[in-house]
């Protein structure tokens, strides 16, 4: 089938502001969005620029606005967008050129919600324990991808460049949640900042927004009641 | 742009941050191409190998045995000693740095059956995969990934690597690409690890991610390092038809199975005893050879992968990726329909040839080239022989990366900085302007597509000295046609059109070694199949393939290096039935 993809371009290197590029395509309904890009690319304009990597969902690097809503392109079937596809870069995220975002900023409020296992004691000779309902506890959060997806969705981050944004959340949750992590506290205490949690307005756009099927709104709801009740017990 | 660490590592995949984890104390840099959660270690999917024995007996023994057996005798036993034993203490690292390993009932460390894994040197199955749930790779990269944040390494990200730099007999730079801004920067190390991954995008159907381009080998290959045993690649039986998406070994782990077109579950025919679980090679073999004989599903290349037996709750539980994947690419529902599958080319067993410790070997005497290692699939230990069992590259990466690691640790407290060359940046320079300047008006992704064609083609699952041949001279004119590659894209600013022109330049380097390899090697073993030489000769080729480049474009120069054994009279040689 022939499809219009309709594509945002800037190149602040060559180009004072972006514009519109209108592709036409012959593409196979089962074709991925990726695929009509590649197609681009490598056949008409070799100019055109934007990041992919597995082509299969778990990378995380082609995450891009698919007719207003964010998308990893290699997830999207041609089938699915129209006969006319408009793709732009994420919002919330400063264009580097075309479809590219610059991550940096995403990458360091990620590091910042200490995303990774603490624990004090000594490390056991095997594996430490846990069992099938604790590890199911915290099962949603460990799909992230850190695509960005959901954080380019979400009006709060459009407001405010220095919220710390879902995904970190969604990866704080990870470790918050996780019975052999120890560091649930001082997380809690960085969510709990004026940047932290509170800015959620339960818009949902990020749940919508996730490739990965994360009930990410339901994740920041649980850190919230964790930092209300001070702890994840009740939470 | 110049910078000096103790330490560069390129490629931030398991078996580089496994290596950067193992520095506490040394200035070191992490170089990728891409942002370091974007690595291809990302997309396995099923497990990592250790014989924990959670669920039932096993041992680093049995697990030792299979390794050999399964890369049919082509593998370094005392590596494969090393990998088998060391996998154990790895799986505990890992879950000690937080990986979310599947439970079992007391709480220990989940374990599922994985073909060619099998109990007591080749009696059944056994249950030695420990796996989070189907993307065990995905939770290695993020945990590894954390951890690198924990310890507070230093990351260049989106860089390319574009040369090898080797003075006074030691590796001692790499130059590379800063893909956002076209800036080139060299990088004075006293030790470099290249653990940059494969090349399965040589092949049109693949399971591989657009950045598995052969990076590493290609460019340690132009600097005079052999790639050993490049004609031995794996193709993993069961990819998404047409698109080469992977459904993990996992799903016949579980107990899924392969299906013909006359609704036979036809591989209990050919391996009486591990049936579905035979070893990679065999299945495609087998798929293949039902294809050939009409009972591919309708006469056409395809055959199915059946999970319906397995219920909706292991499926769902179990295999939720994977289910994910041919619902969005096939339409197909797995609990209720059967999954249209083909060999997929996955893996690189050869690779830049190394020792136990990831210390890169440049010739048949095993002579290191100092401060260069490599580990993961851009290395060849060789811990997977003629063929790969499934879970043994996460295996690999953690074992021979942590290894890598240590070595280097050492070394840069023994040795200082070699001097660099004079010119460090020319090489680098002269193919970024070269691709810049052309106005040969050769496209591409024409040279790409043609090469992949070919590979498919020619230097598949089946091969014989006809189609290598063919096979060989269509490179060579497409190595000549390469160098007319013409770029729309004149920017510095993250010109993909650029990245991809180089790539293709590393793809093209790592498919001429593998067909001269294959072309070379006149008998079948593991994964390389030759339909006139259809018997494993171990009076003649019981040995490794290294490959050079040669002087001129499309020379190249082979040389052979014994496969090394142990005394023990379980480990030798015997035919391979499963």
């Amino acid at each position: 089938m022939n499809i219009i993809v309709r594509i945002k371009r800037y190149d602040p290197e060559q180009e004072k502001k972006p514009y519109w590029a209108e592709y036409s395509v012959e593409a196979d309904p089962i074709d991925r969005l990726l695929d009509a890009l590649n197609m681009i690319k490598w056949t008409m304009d070799g100019t055109l620029t934007y990041r992919r990597s597995c082509a299969h969902g778990v990378c995380g690097s082609d995450a891009m606005r698919v007719n207003g809503r964010n998308r990893l392109a290699c997830k999207v079937l041609i089938r699915d967008v129209g006969s006319k596809v408009t793709i732009e870069p994420m919002l919330g995220y400063p264009v580097i050129k075309d479809l590219v975002v610059d991550m940096d900023q995403f990458f360091e409020k990620y590091k910042s919600v200490k995303p990774y296992l603490i624990n004090h004691d000594n490390e056991p000779g095997t594996e430490r324990l846990q069992s099938q309902e604790q590890r199911e506890r915290y099962d949603e959060g460990t799909k992230c991808i850190l695509c960005g997806a959901c954080t380019g969705s979400c009006p709060s981050i459009w407001g405010n460049a220095d919220w710390v944004g879902p995904a970190s959340i969604v990866n704080a949750h990870r470790f918050i949640f996780d019975s052999r992590d120890q560091g649930a506290a001082e997380r809690l205490q960085i969510l709990g900042k004026r940047d932290g949690v509170w800015r959620c307005r339960t818009i949902f756009n990020c749940t919508d927004a996730c490739p990965r099927g994360i009930p990410v709104t339901d994740l920041i709801e649980q850190v919230k009641r964790a930092i209300v009740y001070g702890g994840t017990d009740e939470a | 742009m110049y910078h000096k660490f103790d330490v560069v590592i390129v490629g931030a995949g398991g078996a580089g941050l496994m290596a950067a984890m193992q520095l506490p104390n040394a200035s070191v840099a992490v170089l990728t191409k891409v942002y370091p959660t974007r690595s291809h270690t990302g997309a396995a999917q099923g497990g990592v190998a250790a014989a924990l024995g959670n669920q039932e007996e096993d041992h680093w023994k049995w697990h030792m045995y299979d390794t050999v057996k399964g890369g049919d005798y082509l593998v370094d036993q005392p590596a494969a000693e090393i990998l088998s034993r060391e996998a154990i203490d790895a799986v505990y690292e890992l879950e000690h740095r937080g990986l979310p390993f599947n439970r079992t009932q007391d709480g220990r460390i989940d374990q599922r059956r994985f073909g060619g894994h099998t109990r007591n040197f080749g009696e059944g199955p056994v249950r030695r995969s420990c796996y989070a749930a189907d993307r065990t790779g995905h939770m290695i990269l993020q945990t590894m990934y954390q951890s690198a944040i924990k310890n507070q390494v230093r990351f260049f990200n989106e860089f390319l690597v574009l040369d090898l730099l080797i003075n006074e007999d030691r590796a001692c730079a790499v130059v590379a690409m800063e893909i956002r801004s076209g800036e080139i920067h060299t990088f004075h190390a006293k030790s470099i690890l290249f653990a940059t991954g494969g090349y399965g995008r040589a092949w049109r159907v693949t399971s591989n991610a657009f950045a598995c381009m052969g990076d590493g080998m290609s460019i340690a290959y132009r600097r005079g390092v052999p790639l050993q045993d490049m004609e031995m690649y794996q193709f993993h039986p069961t990819g998404i038809y047409k698109v080469g998406v992977l459904l993990s070994e996992a799903a016949r782990g579980e107990g899924g199975k392969v299906l013909n077109g006359q609704s036979e579950y036809f591989m209990a025919r050919y391996m009486p005893t591990l049936k579905d679980l035979a070893p990679r090679d065999i299945v495609s073999r087998c798929i293949v050879q039902e294809i050939k004989e009409g009972r591919g599903v309708d006469g056409k290349d395809y055959v199915y992968l059946d999970l319906r037996h397995l219920g909706a709750k292991v499926i769902t539980e179990k295999l939720p990726d994977i289910t994910d994947f041919a619902r969005n690419y096939l339409g197909v529902e797995p609990i209720t329909e059967p999954v249209p599958i083909q060999p997929t080319a996955h893996y690189a067993m050869g690779g830049i040839p190394t020792d136990v410790d990831a210390r890169v070997v440049v010739d048949a005497q095993w002579t290191p080239l100092p401060g260069f290692y490599a580990a993961g699939e851009v290395a060849c230990v060789s811990v997977h022989g003629a063929n790969r069992l499934g879970t043994n590259s996460l295996v690999d990466l953690i074992v021979f990366g942590r290894r890598a690691g240590k070595h280097m640790a050492k070394f840069i407290a023994e040795n200082d900085h070699a001097p660099l060359p004079s010119e460090p940046e020319a090489f680098a320079r002269e193919q970024v302007e070269r691709l810049y300047s052309s106005t040969g008006g050769e496209a591409a992704a024409r040279v790409r597509n043609e090469m992949q064609s070919e590979m498919m083609e020619h230097v598949f699952v089946e091969r014989t000295d006809k189609g290598l041949r063919h096979a060989l001279d269509s490179i060579a004119g497409l190595q000549e046609a390469y160098r007319n590659v013409q770029m729309q894209d004149k920017g510095k600013r993250f010109n993909t059109e650029l990245v991809e022109a180089i790539e293709l330049g590393f793809l093209l380097d790592c498919a001429e070694a593998t067909i001269h390899g294959a072309l070379a090697r006149t008998e079948s073993r593991g994964a390389h199949y030759r339909l006139d030489y259809e018997k494993r000769d171990d009076a003649n080729w019981l040995k490794h393939t290294l490959a050079y480049k040669g002087t001129k474009t499309h020379d190249v120069r082979l040389d052979y290096k014994d496969v090394v054994l142990i005394d023990d009279p379980v480990f030798k040689p015997k035919e391979r039935k499963y």
